[in-house]
């Protein structure tokens, strides 16, 4: 019967394999349609990585501080991953890192710019979660900036660790159940302040306040008047400055007519760099007014700040989040590391971004899970220490950190282009704690995308 | 077709096939390759193509037409986003309501500034739309921080009253959607190695393009857009034969203010913030490069030119130093290092370099912009085709 037929034809020709090849991928390569909720939850990992956005400034006048930002970020992910010396993960309270990554899964990151513009963040802040899958957003060096993409965060069901933002508003009014702040506040610096200025410069003062005219300028000039005035100093006049300003002589010029006899810069970066430099050409420092010396106060000081005005803040007095000369053991661990890394000590920025790294990966660990309300739910109430700030409290209600808060001056006698700054006192957690329903707003519930 | 002439007609067809297939077409690079970095088919920045697209085809309505060079389109662009923002807290979460206001509020708004730059024309004219697109930031940085929220932008927020939504929000801020359909909402689509995302966002600002391209098309096309080209070869003679341009040059300027508002009004559905520096004198700036890089007075070249830009704000200020050390990687170390040190300032934050460079260098050698050079090329390869014949 099939003897009479062709023998079957078993060599291959090649439009046969053409034609093969075709059918598998076609087979192979069949559209499969993801849900965007067939995933437990926003960018969760499938493979052996992790991903973190690390959104920092590196343009515009808080670039120095995001370029030390992204340092501390580098360093946290060598750390995770079990390369360098472990840093503070050894110091920490919590015992979960241990340098396999996050949940085994191995830490890699990517950067953008926020250009300190919370319009630019929000577009970086976009495509890491959408472009690179990132399951975090960390940084920030503006308060505007990090109310805003919390706010994002929040919506794209990621979380997001706010670095250095110091306004009242990033856990009062505008505070987000996926965002969580290590850093101090407006309330907090106000609250350190003011005992210590009423100690050196008397309680009967007349203060003059430039403020950077954005949410963290205006709570910290009403954190630092309320503190004040309660003291009885006076209050004489509030002017508010654009964040992007780089010559402040304008503003500076009718501080000592106005009859007062302190300035209060409510600066940070270059800002400060600049005016408090205009405020020292004006002879501010050296002038008399209501016959007392004239004084300058800068609420929110940083080591990076004081090299930039270099002799000029000398003596003045603000307040800071860590500062690298502590001598607890975290933060020697801390400084070691990076100054062997880098070859400077890392300035209180870099600290709390690091920290805030470290923080996200024990917290991952400690919940099993990435899922953002699982980790967010390990975060709240979270009590730690042996992170540079002795015995801190993640608090449930509002997702902000507290600790104790450093006062320091800048050193008459600097030993070192770094040894910029003294500590003058450490303010207990317990004299800068407040109810955390004063500044209004409401977390919301979690967002897990 | 649709009132259109062939070429014109199939010109809109393309553009259709390119917002339509971009989801597919921007991600060429299978995920997880090395070149996956220069993958742009994610929402985000998608939407971004063609909501600056719609900007650019505004503005060239205005200088591609008349020759008038406004250096302060943000404005605009600001102004119809905060009313977008403003409708989304006030009114309803739903973004119909948003992108017409933000439209009428840029129109007015357009119309006073545009009544009185008019007056001028050439330089003088720039200058004045210039100083009005700064007071108007410096107004929505800080003179108007309730209505602007200054420099942290403004929000929605969950206390919005939203007076035609139901209360019901479950603790968290609704998000801007379209009757329900949250502009977030994206679908993925994995065919083999390749990931492919559909954003609802997306195609509602893909379909509102190919709206306003249509119209854009239309008016290049009619005796209005006629007239305009007019004002542009020689407002004199204009004038001596006893026409006033001046209506004309308004009413392109309003037209184009309308554009640049409705760009605005898309940004804030897509993503409901708006911060003051979206009027700064350099996004003013970056309409004008991206109608210039594209080509001034084409239909399409605006799209293209905003594509471009957008695409190396994003893609190139995202590579970093990390990712240039796994490029070079395969290179002896030395060599490595000097290849990094020669990249880095063009990448990462030297995106700005990357973006001059390219300008000189279309401005210098293509001096119709991207569609001029495209045509030019096709011109000479035809032409050489038939010499061949």
């Amino acid at each position: 019967m099939s003897s009479d037929k062709k023998p079957l034809n078993l060599s291959l020709t090649r439009r046969a394999v053409l034609k093969a090849g075709v059918a598998t991928a076609a087979v192979g390569a069949a559209p499969m349609i993801i849900p965007s909720k067939a995933w437990g939850y926003a960018n969760e990992p499938s493979g052996s990585t992790v991903t973190l956005g690390f959104n920092v400034p590196q343009s515009g006048a808080y670039a120095d501080e995001g370029a030390d930002e992204l340092r501390a970020y580098e360093l946290a992910v060598e750390h995770l991953n079990g390369e360098g010396d472990g840093g503070m993960m050894s110091t920490f309270s919590s015992k979960e890192l241990k340098g396999n990554g996050i949940l085994g899964r191995k830490v890699e990151y990517v950067t953008g710019d926020t250009q300190t513009k919370p319009d630019a963040a929000r577009a970086s802040a976009r495509s890491m979660i959408e472009k690179d899958g990132a399951i975090m957003i960390t940084g920030g060096s503006s308060s505007g900036v990090a109310v805003a993409v919390q706010a994002l965060c929040q919506e794209a069901g990621v979380i997001f660790m706010a670095g250095l933002t110091h306004s009242n508003d990033t856990t009062g009014k505008d505070k987000k159940a996926n965002g969580f702040r290590h850093f101090f506040n407006s309330y907090m610096s106000g609250a350190a302040l003011a005992p210590i200025l009423a100690a050196n410069y008397g309680k009967d003062r007349r203060a003059y306040h430039l403020t950077a005219d954005y949410n963290w300028g205006y709570t910290t000039e009403e954190a630092v008047r309320t503190s004040t005035e309660a003291m009885g100093w006076d209050t004489v006049a509030a002017v508010k400055t654009p964040l992007s300003q780089t010559d402040f002589s304008s503003y500076v010029a009718p501080v000592q007519a106005s009859g007062a006899d302190i300035l209060v810069l409510n600066h940070y970066g270059a800002n400060m760099v600049n005016s408090l430099t205009s405020a020292v050409e004006f002879g501010l420092r050296n002038a008399q007014s209501n016959g007392k010396n004239f004084e300058i106060v800068v609420p929110l000081y940083s080591r990076l700040m004081a090299k930039g005005a270099g002799e000029n803040v000398k003596g003045i007095f603000g307040s800071t989040n860590w500062h690298w000369s502590l001598t607890d053991e975290g933060s020697k661990a801390f400084v070691k590391s990076f100054g062997t890394k880098y070859g400077f000590p890392p300035s209180q920025a870099a600290h709390t971004c690091y920290v805030q790294t470290l923080l996200y990966a024990d917290a991952c660990e400690r919940a099993g899970t990435h899922d953002p309300c699982g980790v967010a739910a390990a975060l709240e109430g979270f009590e730690f220490d042996g992170l540079g700030n002795g015995p801190t409290l993640y608090r449930a209600e509002d997702h902000q950190c507290f600790k104790d808060v450093l006062v320091v001056k800048g050193k008459e006698n600097p030993s070192s282009d770094f040894d910029l700054l003294e500590i003058v006192e450490i303010t207990p957690r317990d004299k800068v704690s407040y109810d955390a329903s004063i500044f209004g707003g409401e977390l919301g519930a979690c967002n897990s995308g | 077709m649709l009132g259109l002439n062939g070429k014109d007609f199939l010109a809109w067809l393309f553009v259709l096939f390119l917002v339509a297939a971009a989801p597919i077409l921007l991600n060429p690079f299978p995920e997880g390759s090395a070149f996956a970095q220069f993958n742009a088919g994610y929402p985000d920045l998608m939407q971004r193509f063609v909501i600056f697209g719609i900007f650019a085809i505004g503005f060239n309505i205005l200088f591609g037409l008349t020759g008038y060079l406004s250096f302060g389109h943000a404005a605009f662009l600001g102004a119809g986003s905060y009313a977008g923002v403003w409708m989304l807290k006030l009114l309803t979460i739903n973004v119909i309501p948003a992108i017409i206001m933000s439209t009428l509020v840029a129109g007015l708004f357009s119309l006073a500034i545009g009544y009185i730059s008019l007056r001028r024309s050439g330089i003088y004219f720039s200058i004045l739309t210039l100083a009005f697109a700064q007071m108007s930031f410096a107004l929505a940085a800080s003179v108007l921080t309730p209505i602007t929220g200054g420099e942290t932008g403004l929000q929605t927020q969950l206390g919005d009253p939203r007076i035609l939504d139901a209360a019901a929000t479950g603790g968290n801020i609704p998000a801007p959607s379209l009757f329900g359909l949250e502009m977030g909402h994206s679908w993925k689509v994995s065919v083999g190695d390749w990931l492919w995302t559909f954003n609802a966002g997306y195609y509602l600002c893909a379909f509102i393009m190919l709206i306003a391209f249509y119209i854009a098309i239309r008016i290049f096309r009619s005796p209005f857009g006629m007239m305009l080209k007019a004002v542009k070869s020689n407002n004199q003679r204009l004038g001596y034969t006893g026409i006033n341009p001046r209506p004309y040059t308004l009413a392109a300027f309003v037209i184009s203010g309308m554009y640049a508002g409705l760009a605005g009004g898309l940004m804030v559905s897509m993503d409901p913030l708006a911060g003051a520096e979206r009027m700064q004198w350099t996004a003013s700036g970056e309409v004008v490069l991206m109608t210039i890089l594209g080509g001034i007075g084409t239909l399409i070249g605006p799209v293209l030119g905003a594509g471009l830009i957008k695409y190396s704000e994003n893609i190139f200020s995202k590579i970093n130093d990390n990712l240039l050390h796994t490029w070079f990687s395969f290179m002896p170390d030395g060599v490595e290092n000097f290849m990094v040190t020669i990249v880095h300032p063009f990448v990462g934050k030297g995106w700005h370099l990357t973006l001059g460079l390219m300008f000189m260098l279309v401005v210098i050698f293509l001096p119709g912009g991207l569609v001029g050079g495209l045509s030019g090329l096709y011109k000479r390869l035809f032409r050489r085709g038939s010499h061949a014949q």
